[in-house]
């Protein structure tokens, strides 16, 4: 690592090159920018929009009485209501399907310790969204009042009932089969409505620090989604028990094991089991933050001397941790940005979104208006002098990696310096001009596989940056067969030897560089006022 | 990788997350009670007499009152629990103390109970206690037919005949 060894930095999780050897076998499918597992959050909006739409349908020609619901129900299965069967079966495996990518969402965030410091809130209000989709999804199925809905609510209040203070009063509410009147069903449709919008605040609550929220995925992703749910809404419609009859418990069950799963379990554990397992396990997760030691990477610092309020920082932080205020100093620039140190995540995207970390400016102490005190700009341009001045041989080469990626510094030869940045997104494009002009005849950017940031979106911007469509940019004048931008994961580094092979092979075509500047220039002492 | 090839690819990755949807929404079936099983659901919400019987005051502790205090009647606010013991074919099978609800126990005593049995012909007693001496004075015993699957349930109202069976 090239960033101060003072500095306790954190890294991935034990289990984070497993969830990407996992993530690579959907990358040979869906390639790197369409892979699911990396919208699995964006994935769950789909799916929660398709069961919104499919139960907006469905409610339309339902009928809200206890005695008619489940005939409404079954007249849509005959497809008396229009697509009556399909936006059922929609409703149910949209349904599912929440359930099923939320649960890889979280599986994944957890495995790449995505929950304490600055992510600690969407980490706990995810929690609690978690909570509501279940709650929201169990009342659901409540509403056919079939002999499923009869079973599910009853285990409900059972459930409910083993708190001290319900003490088997709500059962009481439905075992009798005279008792589950209109007015009762009414509430249960209520829940079935309010839940999944305090859901939906929830879930809007969750990405509420970070920006741009990713809550639709790729064209291209929701479209296959959408189709396969389709699919199997018209390949395996959902059918009705018969109706709900309280002096009766049928045999079997069709289970819904995404959401009905509590009920079996607590027949296993008792309703006191499933609590105590039910509060573990959210209680557990609402620890994590609190009970791990993730180390926190320092936080960004303004440098007023060099920030003239231009606002390219506070457009890329991906965490809002960037604002714009007012001048508090006497420099005539109308604002100036400041950190917030409970949002920022240490990534270094704003150092190299900051116009003033270019190394081409001749201050001796090289300084950037927003920098990184684990990794400053200024180590960072001396580093890139030195190794380059050291490069011999062949092509010259030097690799700018993120440290969250492949690790390049065992790419490191006689003519390749590897230099690592807290992301790729923090190496500003006039590094790697300033880099071509040192001495090197190409220059590789290596970050995370696309889509796969461990800072959400520094791959975007990098590719946005050295293409010229995102400023800073890489200038036109820099050229573009001599640099590379290469996306190598954790577990990449073999396949970025092979990058960087080739493309030393194609430098060597090219032939060295016609002019080489001699580096660094001339400096100077400066002093801002 | 080849075009057509990747497209196949994600035809069967999403296939496989189709068919793991439509399997596990219907799949495996539950059963909720073991085969040949019935079951007795036991539903109370019954207040228990008072611990203490009311009783009048005298006249020298009326004098003691504060004259909006002056109650002829003194009344605990405290009830005994309900107590209910069912037996099936003769063996225990429920011993219940519903204490009442309320800071000052003086709500009423709400229990449930679910208890599976073997299907068949059993014969069912069930019987009440709800004063503070726990006499058992309000008992119902009778012959029941219990099929596969069949839900009876037990509940108390005094309005209705007092334990009722059905």
């Amino acid at each position: 690592m090239n960033a101060s060894a003072a500095f306790a930095l954190p890294g991935p999780g034990p289990a984070a090159p497993i969830v990407e050897r996992l993530d690579a076998l959907f990358d040979r499918a869906f390639g790197q920018r369409l892979n699911p597992w990396r919208h699995l959050g964006a994935l769950g909006f789909l799916s929660f929009w398709i069961c919104c739409a499919s139960g907006i349908w469905i409610y339309v020609g339902f009928d809200t009485s206890a005695t008619g619901a489940r005939e409404s129900l079954a007249a849509m299965d005959r497809n008396a209501w229009p697509l009556g069967a399909f936006a059922r079966a929609l409703h149910r495996y949209s349904a599912d399907a929440l359930v099923a990518v939320t649960a890889l969402h979280l599986v994944r965030e957890l495995s790449r310790r995505h929950y304490a410091a600055f992510r600690r809130f969407a980490w706990l209000t995810g929690i609690f969204a978690l909570a509501l989709m279940f709650a929201a999804g169990i009342g659901g199925y409540w509403l056919p009042w079939d002999q499923l809905a009869q079973w599910s609510l009853t285990a409900t209040t059972e459930w409910l009932d083993a708190l001290p203070f319900f003490d088997g009063a709500l059962t009481r509410n439905v075992i009798a089969g005279d008792q589950v009147n209109d007015r009762f069903f009414s509430l249960l449709i209520f829940l079935h409505i309010g839940l999944p919008l305090a859901m939906l605040a929830a879930m809007w609550v969750h990405v509420q620090r970070v920006s741009p929220a990713r809550t639709q995925p790729p064209r291209a992703l929701a479209w296959g989604t959408a189709a396969m749910l389709a699919a199997l809404a018209l390949a395996k419609p959902v059918s009705l028990m018969p109706a709900a009859d309280l002096g009766l418990l049928p045999a079997t069950i069709p289970l819904d094991w995404f959401y009905l799963f509590p009920h079996p379990a607590m027949a296993w554990l008792g309703p006191e089991g499933l609590w105590a397992a039910t509060a573990a396990f959210f209680a557990g997760l609402a620890a994590l933050p609190y009970a791990t030691r993730v180390p926190r990477a320092p936080v960004a610092r303004v440098n007023l001397a060099n920030c003239n309020g231009c606002a390219r920082c506070f457009a890329d932080c991906p965490y809002d941790a960037v604002v714009m205020v007012p001048r508090t100093d006497a420099r005539p620039h109308l604002r100036q940005a400041q950190v917030d140190a409970n949002l920022c995540a240490g990534c270094g995207i704003c150092t190299g979104a900051c116009p003033s970390s270019t190394p081409f400016r001749r201050d001796e102490a090289l300084a950037t208006g927003i920098d990184m005190p684990s990794a400053t700009i200024g180590g960072l341009r001396a580093r890139l002098e030195a190794r380059a001045a050291a490069l011999e041989g062949g092509p010259r080469i030097v690799v700018f990696g993120c440290r969250w990626g492949a690790g390049v510094a065992s790419l490191e030869g006689h003519s390749t310096a590897a230099i690592e940045f807290l992301c790729a997104a923090m190496v500003p494009p006039s590094f790697v001009e300033y880099a071509l002009r040192a001495g090197a005849d190409g220059v590789l950017v290596a970050g995370c596989r696309e889509g796969d940031c461990e800072f959400r979106v520094g791959d975007a911007l990098v590719a946005a940056r050295l293409d010229g469509g995102r400023k800073p940019s890489l200038r036109s004048s820099v050229p573009r067969e001599r640099v590379r931008y290469a996306h190598a994961g954790l577990t990449d580094l073999d396949a970025l030897r092979v990058e960087l092979d080739t493309f030393r092979t194609e430098l060597s075509r090219l032939g060295p560089r016609a002019a080489r500047h001699t580096l660094p220039p001339k400096r100077q002492e400066k002093h801002h006022g | 990788m080849n075009r057509a090839f990747r497209y196949v690819l994600q035809a069967l990755l999403y296939g496989a997350f189709a068919a793991a949807l439509g399997y596990f929404s219907t799949a495996p079936a539950f059963r909720p009670l073991p085969p040949g099983y019935a079951l007795i659901r036991l539903s109370l919400n019954h207040a228990g007499q008072r611990k203490v019987a009311c009783r009048m005051r005298t006249p020298e502790e009326l004098a003691k009152l504060a004259p909006n205090m002056r109650a002829a009647e003194d009344c605990p606010r405290e009830r005994a629990p309900v107590l209910v013991k069912v037996e099936l074919d003769g063996a225990p099978v429920a011993d219940i103390v519903a204490k009442p609800a309320g800071f000052s126990r003086d709500g009423a005593s709400v229990a449930y109970r679910r208890i599976p049995v073997a299907a068949g012909t059993h014969r069912l007693r069930v019987a009440l206690a709800d004063d503070a001496a726990g006499t058992f004075d309000r008992v119902r015993e009778e012959q029941v037919r219990l099929e596969p699957g069949r839900v009876l349930v037990i509940d108390f109202e005094p309005g209705k005949g007092g334990i009722l069976i059905r």
